[in-house]
């Protein structure tokens, strides 16, 4: 084994971008909470963006490296130190063979993300890497990372360029990738019910704050907040979810969906959080207060195609520094 | 073939066919689901059917650069993938002349409809089915009818859901209807065959549930290292066939 798991962290999970298109089975799609941070980890590495990188959460890993490697971390804020050195997140890392890699806590935020070179080389399980506890898929058996786990880098390389030899000079800045306090205000594109919600309800939605619940995970962030109601029950038949659903069962406090979500299910809806925000929403933790705007779909359309154009920008201008600074053959 | 259609997200929107859980509502639900794997339209990534609704998930690239325009090409290129589905539904002779979507290259056995029909051997009662006394209660039947009511009709796989590989099966016998257990257990065990509300299923594994298990199905539900995972798709008929605990415990044995 090429990296060697010490201390597994709270809880750390093999993700990739995850695997889409298996919804009629049942199976969701998984995949990192904030999936640009991991992109731009695999960026930093010369990987493709769709390599496997590890999902840590509050508290990261120790590993020891038996082998040289490049590594890089971006996502929340988080103590990162090699052989007791601090290093630079959102930068691409060396790690010398024997060298020991600590996560420790994050600052702010709740989800960082490490990528190495060659990504991590799990057996892929339906199309992808991606952990996907609640349904018992991925590496492992989808089961989070262990002390004693062995991990390979894989060979997820081959189209991009040498590695410099010495740690570069530069560091991306995160932001508007990861702001120094994690932005609490989440846009909503108001879903099929949320006419039905009391006037009430529906003022308290977008005016009073909501705190993230501690019982919350990768299938759901559970929100505490002004008790909404319907204004006459809604029943239902279970119908197709995605991660950012915002439902909200009898209980009249809402769960807004993460990338474990089911496939389907049967509480009204009260709104889609616009795809651009989930990452926000992936860096929440428990005690957070967060706060709603109402957006139109049209505009969170837009955006996504700017953040994507964006992050492909960033993609490809990563890779050029990369080759500017590795040694010439 | 009449449909509304609802965005839902950037990049996902959902095809409604009527409300609440009808076999003929979501038999238009699984013809519109084949008639768009046929249709092979760009960029779209998932097509999953639920009891009333299809869900519909895409590239938002794939469609269109032009934001307002693109919600527009798409309802307008399924309100035409969709127009000759209106002859399939709601029971269709033509279904064997679409290519096979990916979740029907499976070779089992049709019926004259050209549909796939399961056959799932269920060990019923005992310590493989727990409740099948409380079900017989209730319906006011004797343990062996309420097995031979179960065993005899013919389901249908509304959608797959809950859990990878969990189906939702239509057309169970009212006089066997059973509201959901008023505690849930945390642990029902792998090939449970169960009943909650109008509604069987089986448990792919071992999962927390709160329906009635009435017996169990020593074939794997699911498996991801199988090619396809699921034994069933979604809009499959199946039937059950009552066996013995020694037939249960053979195939068990020999992997399902």
């Amino acid at each position: 084994m090429n990296i060697e798991v010490i201390k597994p962290g709270l809880l750390t999970t093999w993700q990739d971008l995850g695997r889409p298109g298996l919804a009629h089975l049942g199976v969701g799609r998984a995949g990192a909470f904030d999936a640009p941070a991991l992109r731009i980890a695999n960026a930093l590495c010369g990987n493709p963006r769709d390599a496997c990188g590890l999902e840590i959460t509050l508290l990261g890993p120790t590993l020891r490296f038996n082998a040289g490697a490049w590594i890089a971390v971006t996502g929340a804020p988080i103590a990162f130190r090699v052989d007791g050195v601090e290093q630079p997140m959102w930068a691409p890392v060396p790690m010398t063979a024997g060298a020991t890699l600590e996560l420790g806590a994050m600052r702010s935020g709740c989800r960082s993300y490490l990528a190495v070179r060659g990504g991590f080389g799990a057996a892929a399980v339906l199309g992808s890497r991606s952990t996907d506890v609640n349904a018992a898929l991925g590496p492992n058996g989808g089961r989070p990372l262990r002390a004693g786990d062995g991990l390979t880098p894989g060979k997820f390389t081959t189209a991009s360029p040498d590695m410099p030899r010495s740690t570069p000079k530069w560091r991306l800045d995160p932001r508007p990738w990861h702001c120094g306090e994690p932005d609490k205000s989440l846009r909503l594109l108001p879903g099929r019910h949320f006419e039905r919600l009391t006037p009430t309800s529906r003022n308290a939605l977008f005016s009073e704050p909501f705190v993230v619940h501690v019982d919350s995970n990768r299938t759901g962030v559970r929100l505490t907040g002004p008790g909404l109601e319907w204004t006459s029950p809604i029943e239902l038949v279970s119908e197709g979810c995605l991660p950012g659903l915002l439902q909200l069962p009898p209980s009249g406090q809402p769960i807004a969906f993460g990338p474990e979500c089911p496939v389907s299910g049967g509480y009204p809806r009260i709104g889609q959080i616009a795809a651009v925000d989930i990452p926000r929403l992936a860096q929440l933790r428990p005690g957070d207060a967060l706060r709603f705007t109402p957006w139109p779909l049209g505009h969170a359309v837009a955006a996504l195609c700017k953040r994507e154009h964006a992050l492909q920008k960033l993609e490809a201008a990563i890779l050029k520094r990369l080759q500017q600074h590795a040694p010439r053959a | 073939m009449d449909f509304s259609i609802e965005p839902l997200a950037e990049e996902a929107l959902l095809l409604r066919f009527g409300e609440g859980i009808d076999l003929d509502v979501n038999a238009r639900v699984h013809a519109a689901t084949r008639a768009l794997r046929a249709a092979t339209l760009p960029g779209i990534v998932d097509i999953a059917p639920a009891y009333a609704t299809l869900l519909l998930r895409f590239e938002p690239f794939a469609w269109s650069d032009d934001v307002a325009g693109s919600f527009d090409r798409l309802a307008t290129a399924l309100h035409t993938s969709l127009l000759p589905a209106d002859s399939e539904a709601p029971d269709d002779s033509s279904r064997q002349r679409l290519p096979p979507g990916d979740d029907e290259q499976r070779t089992g056995p049709r019926s004259s409809r050209g549909v796939r029909v399961i056959e799932i051997p269920v060990c019923y009662g005992g310590e493989c089915g727990p409740d099948l006394d409380t079900v017989a209660e209730h319906a006011h039947l004797a343990p062996d009818e309420t097995i031979a009511r179960h065993a005899i009709a013919e389901y249908t796989v509304a959608m797959l859901g809950f859990a990878p590989g969990f189906p939702y099966l239509l057309g169970l016998d009212p006089a066997l209807h059973v509201p959901r257990r008023a505690h849930p257990r945390t642990r029902v065990p792998a090939g449970s065959v169960a009943i909650g509300g109008a509604q069987t299923g089986i448990y792919p594994r071992e999962l927390p549930g709160g329906w009635h298990l009435i017996g169990r199905t020593p074939l794997a539900l699911f498996d991801p290292g199988r090619d396809p995972p699921c034994l069933l798709a979604p809009g499959d008929r199946v039937r059950f066939r009552a066996i013995a605990s020694d037939e249960f415990m053979q195939l068990a044995e020999r992997g399902g």
